[in-house]
């Protein structure tokens, strides 16, 4: 098997890579279609944040000001699938891609034609959905959970693009879940047994079944949809004898699992960068493996706690208060383990490292208000209010965002063979961490206040604290353009970075010269 | 260095807060039945609960942070495992969340006892609006949005109760067990009264429970809790609640009317009296989607200005009113409004906004269409 690969190595070695646009359109090299992946995800988080602020703009007053209700609910519904979709997951696998076989010490991943076909389909899916914001009926206004019969018998014409760029995505996932699974399994350097493996490419694995698990699931329930739109049949239609809770069901059978899909792997990044920057091993490292594996298990059966006033039955209900308080447990052990990783080490705070430690803090706030959630009762207040809107976002800016910008700051020597600017770095993870606070933590408030969530236009009792958060949110905004510049900067300049450039990290990335060069790992290292 | 942008930013936030009126609710309230006062005790534990873990969580972190650090000299410790304390940081959480499952349970269970209702009311969700039904009492009614479209568009000074108050609350006497039947003639909706901690999906297809017993009398507020499309931010909900007595004369009150209704639909009406009561019927119900000039907002919800529906023959225009346009946001009306209400919001359309057709739909016509229906 390996030799197959040295094989084809060397015969790569001879050119390198392409030029012009035709390098990235045609290359099956995983350096190159990480960074694809992680430019487009980018691009689709400015995207996704333009929208954000359109919304946060009507809501920063009472009355309608800037956009109308029909406008607004389009606003709301791309914010959440242009950011899940677009930014965050793509953002993940632009890592994997870029790190995965550094970790492993393989030399690509192991279907690299494949590669290539799953990034160019997010192109093609995301301006198919964007697009259909310029169609007479306007775009998908449903909400991101696009909930039947809202999304079928009510919806815009835009709704089959929307189908159908759901396909694209949920297609290049599958096929990037199973290339990281292969790649994995097959490609690991004599020496690395699983057990050995950084937990990034732990957390990678597990994810991987994840997606593999739950995006057929989201296929089948926009066939569905699809159905009932065209093919006169009536799965979510209770006057054709279906049943729109169905849809619910299925949708959050794939939709929690999901949540998941866009948090273990930041888990796995900072579970490198916390012992890196504490100098000292990451603390529980087989319990960190067990936890991550315990909360995959956990996620298939916690699906109805986003339906707990849609009328499940009471033993239903308790079923998954249950299970769903559970999943505290092994989340509880992996902030635990970062918190000892931390104790007794010998801390200094780049900025990948405060982007890390904000990150276990501030996932920490977002866990503690899923575990007020996870309790049925106190949900019928919740359901459906900024403070689930505030919970969420705790559990996806600081969560799966910083865990990104970490990761990013943390590899950026590697890829660009220069070192970014600390301070700027530092200003950057500031304006984001003040931003951020600002933005969400009032929406608890208003919240437990009583404001409902995807509303325009709201009480004058609410008023204060959403000015409040749409100030924190033009901030938070703004600061990411900063991050462009940041790195765009450290691409163009900078000085020179070591193979090494954190002193306390471990790995096989670590072995090879920053920048990464073109091919690496052709012959596969020896892990002791 | 990183101090003064923090100032600053206290001195904006300050400078925001101290010009605002006082509106800075942090926190649930404890509502008015035994009910939402139980989740309310239950929100406050699981938020304590949270508060003392994170104490010591972050505590633990930020000492680290303080006083582990490479400047101050530190020398990192070898120890990365010890299967005693992962034991015990799995047991200790897990028997916490047992002690919060206990008492959640409880109120859970009576949360779904419906059982022996005193009251019946059937809540039904319309795009955008709820009808109430007294069942076994034939008295039934729609209840909209109140607050001025001037209002919502800047054009009015926003009164304190913007966005939550009705033309009719719903009106429930103190001391009984009401239970809600909740239901959809279009999308979900969810019918949230904040102080009775009662949130229920209103589902086409799906009859939901949900029982309250208030304790005081008053007028309590709520919201629709699920995105139903354009309008779900403008369809509150208005809960008056009245002594036993006030109730039940109340309640005498709607019935007569219930009455009376009946006798406008056999009265002799003329154009002019159709088209005055039309343009109510009209700005309560139709203007959402239609607009307040009919042009509508195409192509979504289209032009009723010269339109083929609104200048063609009035049968047709009738029809389409009374029985909406299947697979579009048009609903079937007949099943909405009075026989008197839909010909006079028909007969305002027809002669409204330069549409001057000069006819009119009666009563009666729509009441022949109507027995012609249920045949």
């Amino acid at each position: 098997m390996s030799a197959v690969i040295d094989d084809h190595g060397h015969a790569d070695h001879a050119h390198g890579p392409a030029k012009g646009l035709m390098r990235w359109v045609l290359t099956t090299n995983h350096k190159d279609i990480g960074t694809l992946y992680l430019w487009f995800a980018f691009s689709m988080f400015l995207l996704g944040g333009s929208f954000a602020m359109v919304i946060r703009a009507e809501l920063f007053q009472p009355g309608l000001q800037i956009v109308e209700p029909a406008f607004f609910n389009q606003m709301t519904t791309m914010h959440g699938l242009v950011m899940v979709f677009g930014a965050v997951m793509p953002a993940f696998v632009g890592l994997a891609n870029w790190m995965i076989p550094l970790m492993i010490g393989a030399p690509d991943m192991a279907l690299p034609r494949m590669n290539n076909f799953s990034f160019w389909l997010l192109p093609a899916a995301f301006i198919l959905l964007v697009s259909t914001l310029f169609t007479a009926g306007g775009g998908p206004n449903f909400g991101w959970t696009f909930y039947a019969p809202l999304s079928t018998t009510y919806a815009p014409e835009s709704v089959t693009f929307f189908i159908f760029a759901i396909h694209l995505m949920g297609i290049s996932s599958i096929m990037g879940a199973i290339n990281v699974i292969a790649t994995i399994l097959n490609l690991r350097a004599p020496g690395m047994t699983l057990m050995k493996m950084p937990l990034f490419v732990w957390t990678w694995l597990i994810t991987a079944f994840l997606l593999i698990a739950v995006m057929p699931v989201l296929a089948g329930c926009v066939t569905m949809m699809l159905m009932d739109i065209h093919f006169g049949t009536s799965f979510f239609s209770a006057a054709g004898g279906g049943d729109p809770v169905l849809f619910q069901h299925v949708f959050w059978f794939f939709g929690h699992p999901e949540v998941y899909i866009m948090i273990l792997p930041a888990f796995g990044a900072v579970s490198s960068i916390i012992p890196t920057f504490s100098r000292k091993p990451l603390f529980g490292y087989t319990s960190m493996v067990y936890a991550t594996a315990s909360i995959a298990f956990l996620s298939f059966i916690v699906w109805a706690h986003h339906m707990f006033v849609v009328g499940i039955p009471l033993v239903g209900e308790l079923f998954f208060m249950y299970a769903t308080l559970l999943i505290a447990v092994p989340t509880g052990v992996k902030v635990f383990n970062w918190a000892s990783t931390m104790w007794q080490g010998s801390l200094t705070f780049e900025t990948p490292m405060l982007f890390a430690v904000a990150f276990v803090i501030l996932f920490s706030i977002g866990g503690f208000s899923g575990l007020m959630l996870a309790i049925a009762p106190a949900d019928f207040q919740y359901q459906d209010t900024y403070f689930v809107v505030a919970h969420f976002h705790y559990v996806l800016v600081p969560g799966a965002i910083f865990g990104i910008f970490a990761s990013a700051y943390y590899w950026l020597p590697k890829w660009t063979g220069h070192m970014y600017d600390e301070t700027l770095g530092k200003l950057h993870f500031w304006l984001s961490f003040v931003g951020m606070n600002m933005t969400f933590f009032p929406m608890h408030f208003v919240g437990l206040a009583g404001m409902p969530r995807r509303i325009p236009d709201y009480n004058l009792q609410f008023a204060d604290f959403n000015m409040v958060s749409s100030i924190g949110a033009f901030m938070f905004g703004a600061t990411q353009l900063f991050f462009l510049f940041i790195v765009i900067k450290t691409i163009r300049g900078g000085p020179p970075a070591p193979a090494k450039p954190w002193e306390g990290a471990e790995g096989l990335e670590w072995s090879v010269p920053s920048p990464a060069p073109y091919h690496t790992f052709t012959t596969p290292p020896e892990v002791k | 260095m990183m101090r003064h942008p923090h100032v600053w930013m206290g001195l904006l936030l300050w400078s925001i807060f101290s010009q605002a009126q006082a509106a800075w609710t942090v926190n649930m309230a404890p509502g008015a039945t035994e009910i939402s006062h139980a989740v309310f005790d239950l929100h406050m534990t699981i938020f304590w609960i949270c508060v003392v873990i994170g104490i010591i969580v972050f505590g633990a972190m930020f000492w680290s942070m303080m006083v582990h650090r490479r400047s101050t000299g530190q020398v990192a410790a070898k120890f990365h495992e010890s299967t005693t304390v992962e034991i015990l940081w799995t047991i200790v959480p897990f028997l916490i969340l047992v002690a919060m499952a206990v008492p959640a349970t409880a109120t859970l269970i009576k949360m779904y006892d419906a059982s022996e209702p005193d009251i019946d009311i059937q809540v039904t969700g319309y795009q955008w609006k709820w009808h109430y039904k007294y069942l076994g009492q034939d008295v039934e009614f729609f209840s909209n949005l109140a607050t001025p479209q001037d209002q919502i568009h800047n054009k009015e000074t926003k009164g304190e109760h913007y966005l939550l108050e009705v033309d009719k609350p719903l009106v429930l006497p103190i001391g009984a067990k009401v239970r809600f039947l909740v239901t959809s003639a279009d999308v979900i909706h969810s019918w949230w009264v904040p102080a009775f901690a009662v949130k229920r999906d209103a589902i086409p297809g799906f009859v939901n429970e949900a029982w309250t017993r208030i304790d005081k009398p008053g007028i309590y507020r709520g919201q629709c809790a699920e995105l139903c499309g354009k309008d779900h931010g403008f369809m509150p909900i208005v809960v008056e609640v009245k002594e036993k007595a006030d109730y039940e004369k109340w309640l005498a009150d709607r019935k007569a009317e219930a009455l009376q209704l009946k006798e406008l639909t056999s009265k002799e009406w003329t154009l002019d009296e159709l088209k005055e009561r039309g343009d109510k019927v009209y700005h309560t119900t139709c203007v959402a989607c239609h607009q307040a000039e009919g042009q509508g907002l195409p192509p979504m919800f289209p032009a009723l200005k010269g339109s083929p529906i609104a200048t063609g023959p009035k049968a047709d225009h009738l029809h389409r009113v009374y029985f909406g346009k299947p697979g579009t946001a048009m609903a079937a009306f007949g099943k909405q409004l009075s026989e008197v209400d839909i010909a006079a919001v028909v007969t305002y359309e027809r002669n409204a906004w330069g549409n001057n057709k000069g006819d009119m739909v009666t009563p009666k016509e729509v009441l022949e269409l109507k027995q012609a229906e249920s045949k």
